[in-house]
Formats: structure tokens, sequence, C-alpha cells
């Protein structure tokens, strides 16, 4: 099977895809033209502009449909695979138990001024989410929830006098970057506070995050979309009690 | 709605409201007896001081921490105030004096006691003077303008977290068909314990409530309003902090609705439960004299909870929130009770369901402007969905009769709504409006029916969990998690030590005249 791909829309090799935005000008054959031209730019090959509306008097929608002229090659793509094995969570306590001979304390919380603890709740209550239960479900991870608005200097002094194995960060506000800076300003305080042996897992999580971005944020790890709550305790295993872990400089 | 839809059992909606009224009693009376430095400032607010210092802490900050130093705040700090203002040519200078660190406050005595009493109460009646005055024009305006034409009316939020951005927007959405604008607060102002001042240009994930926000709105609707040939109304927030101070802004600009939930502050935002308690109070009883309309918070349970299993959770709030909104003077009419579209739609038969939570909460509350919200939880990314989502949504809301319907946005959960997005999503809801319009009146699910049946279960369900209230106290149901999984303690939470019991001499012009016409004095 070949490498190389091209987008799918009935027929194999066809590239075709359909686009839908906004231009800031009003409807009339013009508009329709610069659509078109910027699906052109786009990559776009033969658009059909399929559908042009008028949204109030000064903006148009667009729907388009055309022949992607781009190629992707699926052994170039870059990806942050799992490089830990999933565990239940009788297997994660199981590993706790047998080989740490503590529990994992885990604190968690929702820094800056991000108040939806939606996140972070999914994760660590033991309600859980879409069936799976909670971190607080683990019998061996011990689960310091913070909540929500949780200042950073709060956050690492909470996490030192608990003594947190891993920090939890949920970001769920994402305007003008937000999640961005303050994961940043998190790690650079954990980085301050603690020297590199002694410092807890950094974990951030939420929907808007690039999984490869670890590194530049300063973190350990970070986990998006998608993540269950048994992902993150299988993650804290791996790191906590398989690997003689290295935490991010 | 004149014609019941659905044969609710008649005893256990009377149990039901009993045992509203005995579990809110306790938490009414500690309202009563507690004030705030938000109720403080509020007062303030009324009796007309605004501004800030260059650091851009409010006046009434200012002045209301000064009192709290020297004299406490369970006294009132009106007499205070009004007593020192003898020497001062206006509350602002006396402020300006009081930060500095120049005035001395005491509880006058006698003769000067009875002097600052009439200085406070002229100046806080001119603030309800300035709420009434409001009121009377937005009856005037609603009925020159005209209402909208269809029910529900159709809700539409604006967040740029600049004003001067949000006024376009939220003009040409009017112009698009919404007949409600909501402007929605930047994260975290709920947990400032100050109202920002003037016009803000900055903001994240929404725009703060200030005065001079609020005005220039309300303006620039008036003007959208005679437009389009409907009185468009606006939405601010009276949660977190300062729904006291809050809601004597909205009332003095003439806002329409405000949200302003009996818990939700306590809840998601854990602010200390007995601060919102009094200060709700204190907030309902300002809406209510400025007849607005407040919604309230149940969808908020759905985004933690499940929708099926804490269904009746929403039932019980809404029960709670109509008595202490009774208790503070709002009639049924400025009820906006809340609830949601949020059954994972992945359970079987979920939309029957969803039509019998909805229909439970039209029939409960007949005379409420019930606020009904689109699904948040269950919205993937998948925009083509979400669009199918927020149509089944649209139409539970048509054929059981909602009057308040929050526009769904199919980018939920991906971006704060763009221009494309909110079109789409009004083009979604007038489609189903105007197919489905007197849907409703076909529409009777019949006794003993799937419908029925569970919404007389979730009704019944509601009652037993009200019963186990009336036994713990509602303060330790918080405290245990009973409401959107979140354990609140009495005395935890932000914001307690704006807390004081009242003394005995304790005097608030403000808090006097509000109890004087429980139902809202002017009509």
């Amino acid at each position: 099977m070949s490498r190389i791909v091209r987008p799918y829309g009935d027929t194999t090799g066809d590239g075709m895809v359909q686009l839908s935005f906004t231009l800031p000008v009003p409807h009339d054959k013009r508009a329709e033209g610069a659509a078109l031209q910027l699906a052109a730019k786009m990559g776009l090959d033969g658009a059909m502009l399929v559908h042009a509306k008028p949204i109030g008097e000064s903006y148009t929608f667009f729907v388009v449909y055309g022949a992607s002229t781009h190629l992707v090659n699926l052994d170039e793509v870059q990806v942050v695979e799992r490089d830990y094995p999933h565990l239940s969570p009788k297997e994660v306590n199981d590993a706790v138990r047998e080989k740490l001979g503590r529990k994992i304390t885990v604190v968690g919380a929702c820094i800056g001024t991000d108040a939806h603890t939606v996140g972070i709740d999914a994760i660590l209550n033991i309600k859980g989410v879409a069936g799976e239960k909670g971190l607080e479900y683990y019998r061996e991870l011990r689960v310091v929830n913070l909540g929500a608005q949780v200042a950073v200097p709060d956050l690492v002094n909470r996490a030192v006098d608990e003594g947190a194995d891993a920090v939890l960060v949920s970001q769920v506000v994402t305007q003008k970057d937000a999640h961005l800076h303050n994961t940043r300003e998190m790690s650079a305080a954990f980085r301050e506070a603690l020297p590199p042996g002694k410092r807890p897992l950094l974990v951030v999580g939420g929907p808007r995050f690039d999984e490869g971005a670890a590194a530049d944020l300063g973190v350990d790890r970070i986990f998006s979309r998608g993540t269950m709550p048994s992902d993150v305790a299988s993650y804290l295993v791996h790191r906590l009690v398989f690997t003689n872990r290295e935490t991010a400089a | 709605m004149t014609t019941p839809l659905l044969p609710l059992d008649a005893g256990l909606v009377a149990r039901a409201r009993d045992l509203a009224a005995t579990a809110a009693q306790p938490v009414v009376d500690l309202a009563r007896s507690h004030t705030t430095v938000s109720v403080e400032r509020a007062t303030l607010r009324l009796a007309g001081l605004t501004g800030a210092d260059p650091d851009g802490i409010p006046w009434v900050n200012r002045l209301a921490d000064a009192v709290q130093e020297q004299t406490g705040i369970e006294h009132g700090i009106a007499l205070p105030v009004f007593h020192a203002l003898k020497d001062f040519p206006d509350l602002e200078r006396l402020a300006h004096a009081a930060a500095a660190g120049g005035v001395g406050f005491e509880l006058p005595k006698d003769r000067a006691a009875q002097e600052a009493r009439e200085r406070a109460s002229a100046a806080v009646g001119a603030g309800f003077d300035r709420i009434d005055a409001a009121r009377a024009e937005r009856t005037a305006l609603v009925a020159g303008i005209g209402d909208p034409p269809q029910r529900p009316w159709i809700y539409l939020i604006v967040a740029t977290g600049d004003i001067y951005e949000d006024i376009p927007q939220a003009q040409a959405a009017a112009k698009a068909g919404a007949d409600v604008i909501a402007v929605i607060r930047s994260t975290g102002q709920s947990l400032l314990d100050y109202v920002p001042e003037g016009a803000t240009r900055e903001g994240f994930a929404g725009t703060y409530a200030t005065g001079e926000n609020f005005r220039l709105m309300r303006a620039a609707l008036d003007e959208t309003s005679r437009e389009v040939g409907r009185y468009i109304r606006l939405t601010n927030y009276a949660s977190g902090l300062c729904m006291p101070e809050i809601a004597a802004l909205a009332g003095m600009n003439r806002l329409d609705m405000m949200l302003n939930d009996s818990m939700y502050g306590i809840l998601f935002r854990d602010i200390n439960p007995i601060r919102t308690f009094v200060d709700q109070r204190f907030s309902r009883q300002v809406h209510a004299r400025a007849g607005i309309i407040i919604n309230t918070g149940e969808d908020n349970y759905l985004t933690t909870a499940d929708a099926v299993e804490a269904a009746h959770t929403v039932t019980v709030s809404q029960l709670l929130n109509e008595r202490f909104a009774h208790e503070a003077g709002l009639p049924d009419e400025l009820l906006g009770l809340g609830h949601a579209f949020e059954i994972n739609p992945e359970v079987p038969e979920s939309f029957r369901l969803e039509l019998a939570h909805a229909l439970l909460a039209r029939q409960l509350f007949p005379d409420a402007p019930l606020k009904w919200m689109p699904p948040t939880k269950h919205m993937t990314g998948d925009v083509f969905r979400g669009n199918l989502l927020d149509g089944f949504f649209n139409l539970a809301g048509v054929m059981t009769g909602q009057s308040i319907l929050l526009v769904g946005m199919m980018t939920e959960a991906v971006v704060t709504p763009w221009l494309s997005d909110r079109d789409i999503a009004l083009q979604n809801v007038r489609y189903v409006l105007s197919a489905c319009a007197g849907l409703a009146e076909d529409f009777h699910p019949p006794a003993n029916g799937f419908i029925a049946n569970r919404a007389n279960h979730v009704l019944g369900e509601a009652v037993d969990l009200l019963g186990r209230i009336c036994d713990d106290g509602l303060l330790d149901a918080i405290a245990d998690g009973t409401f959107g999984i979140m354990k609140r303690p009495a005395d935890g939470g932000r914001g307690l030590d704006g807390v004081a019991k009242r003394a005995d001499d304790y005097w608030n012009p403000a808090a006097d005249l509000l109890d004087g016409a429980p139902n809202g004095g002017a009509a």
C-alpha cells in the first residue's frame, strides 16, 4: 500500500476536500471570485463554490469543494505515540503497591484565571468521564484536587507540602494563548522552587494542546483531547514506578 | 400555558414546594441576619459613589474597607459613612480621604445619628429612583417598540473581551434574529471582590461586567431595537463575590436579565455558601425592584453530573431557586429558571428523556420564563453532528413551550463562536421555530406513556432528595456534594471574611427599603 496519500472524496486519489470560511466583503460576483482565488491559493484545484450566503451587510460565508494538490507521505508524519503500556486500575494499583511500596500523591489544579474544572474533574473525580472512573478511584493514588483559579505560587507550595509525586494541570481557556503562558509560568515556578531530582512530574492537559510541545513548555507530558483517566494513571506508573525518571529540564 | 400537558401527581407537586420552603427557611433566616462587604458596597453604589483609585480599585471598596477596619460592617456602614460625610462635599471626596487614612469613622448617636440617617436615606433613595426610572423606561420602550413576535425568545452570547468590539457584534446578532444579547463575562470576574470600573477593552474569554459597559451596550441596543422593531433585551451576570453591587449597577443601567443562581457561586466557583446566600438575597431584591428577569444556572449541574441520573437535582434546584426568589420578592414572570439538553446522545431514547425533563420543568413552573440551555457536554468538535444535536435541542424547546432559548453553537468546545457559527446556529433556530411553530399544541404525551412516567419518576426523586435536604439542612447537603458532585462546606470557600452577623443596631437604608417593599415596589 502506498505511503503517499491524498484526501478521499469518493474515488481513490481524487484529493477532494470541503472547506468553509467567511470573507469580510458584501456578497457579489467579486466576493465569489475572491473566495475561489483564496481556495486556489490554498492548493485546491478546480475549486467549486457550492454555497455563498451574505451574513449581514458586509460579510459573506462560503462553502467550497475542490481537489487538494498536496500529498502527504505517512513515513514523514511525526506524532507522539503512547510510549508506555496501558494499564487497568487494578494493574496500576498492583504496580504501585508492589514496586513502589507507597501511594503516589497527585496534586491537580486549573491554574491562572481558568475556571473550567471540567477537564481536571474528568480525570480526577471519582465520577470520571464516559464511564471510566477518575484517579480518586485508584486506591494507590492519593489525589488532592485544588480546583479552579489556583495561583501558580499556591500550587507550588501545596505540591511541596503534600509531597506531590506528580502535578496535573488542566487548561481549557485558550484565548490569547493563555494556556501556553500559564503552563510556561507553572513549569518555570517549579524549576525555580525545586532542584531537578525533587521536582514532581509535571503533566498538563487540555483540548487545545499540541502533545509534541512538552519540551517547549517545560513539562514532562502533555495530554490532549480524548484523554481518559487510565491514560494518565498508566503514564504516572510508567514514569514513577518503572522508569528511573528524569524530569523535564 | 393553560392545559397541563402531563398528568403530574398534584399531591407530589405540592409536597415538593412545601419541602423546598422548609429547606430554604434556615438559609433565608441566615441571609436576613447577616450582611456582607458587597451588600454594604452596593448600598454605597446606590447612594451614587462611583469611580476608582489609580490602581483600579473602586472608591466603594476603599471607603467600605476603611469603615470595616474601624467600626466593622456588623452595624451597617451607612451610619458611619453618612455621619462622616457631614465634613465632606460628597462621597467621592470622603472616599479619597478615607483611603488616605484621614477619616475617623464612628457610630453616631442621637441627633447626629438621625441626621446621618436622613442623609443616607436621601442618597440611597436617589439610587432607587434611578432604578425605578430605568424600569419605567423599559416598560415604555417595550410598549412603544414591541416584544419579539415569537416564543421562545432567542438568546445569543457575545464575548470578545472588548466592549467596543462586542457592540457591533451584538447589534449584528440582533439584526440576524437575536432577541436577547448576553455579554459573557471575563473568566475569573466572579472571584474578584470588586467590580472593575469604566469601559474595558481587555478580557479573558469574555468582557468585564462594569457599570459603564452596561450603559454603553444598553444604549447601542436601544438604537438597534428601534431599527429592528423589537425591544432587544440585555443580559449579564450577577454571580460571584459581587452579586449585590452588580445587581445595583444592572438596575440603574437598565439591564433586562441577569444570571443569578442561588448556589452556582458555591458549587462552581467555591465561594463561601453563607456569603453567597446573603449576597444572593439582596441582589434578588434589587432585581425584583428593577423588574429584571433572573436566569438560574441549573444547566451547570448537568455539565458535571450525568443528565439522566442527576435530572432530579435540576428540579430540586429549580424549586429552591423559586423559593428563594419568591422570598426576595421576585414574581413568577421574572423567574428564568434554567435547565439544559445535556443527556448523552448515545443513550437510547435520549430525546424522549429530554422531552420528559423539559416538560416537567414547563409544567412545574407554568408562569416562569424558563431558560432552555443547549448541549455543551456532548459536543465533541464534530461540528456536523453538533449542528444536528442543536436542531434536536431547538425542537425540544419548541415542542415543550420553553420561553428563552439559548442558541447552541455547533462549534461549542472548539472555538469561541465565529460570525459564521452564529449565522448557521440562528438559521438552525429559525428553521425549527418556523417549521414547528405551534407544534406544542399537538404534542400531548399520553398518561402512563414513557414521557409522563419519566417526568413523574424524576419528580418523585426530587421529592425524596428534598426530604433528605430538610433532614440534613441545605448547607450540609451542599457540603456533602449533593449538587453537581461538588463538596462545599459552609466554613470554606472564598469571601467568608467579608461576612458579618448583623448587630442588633444594624442599619442599612437599602435593605430597609427592599424589605419594606417585598414585591418590588414600583410597577
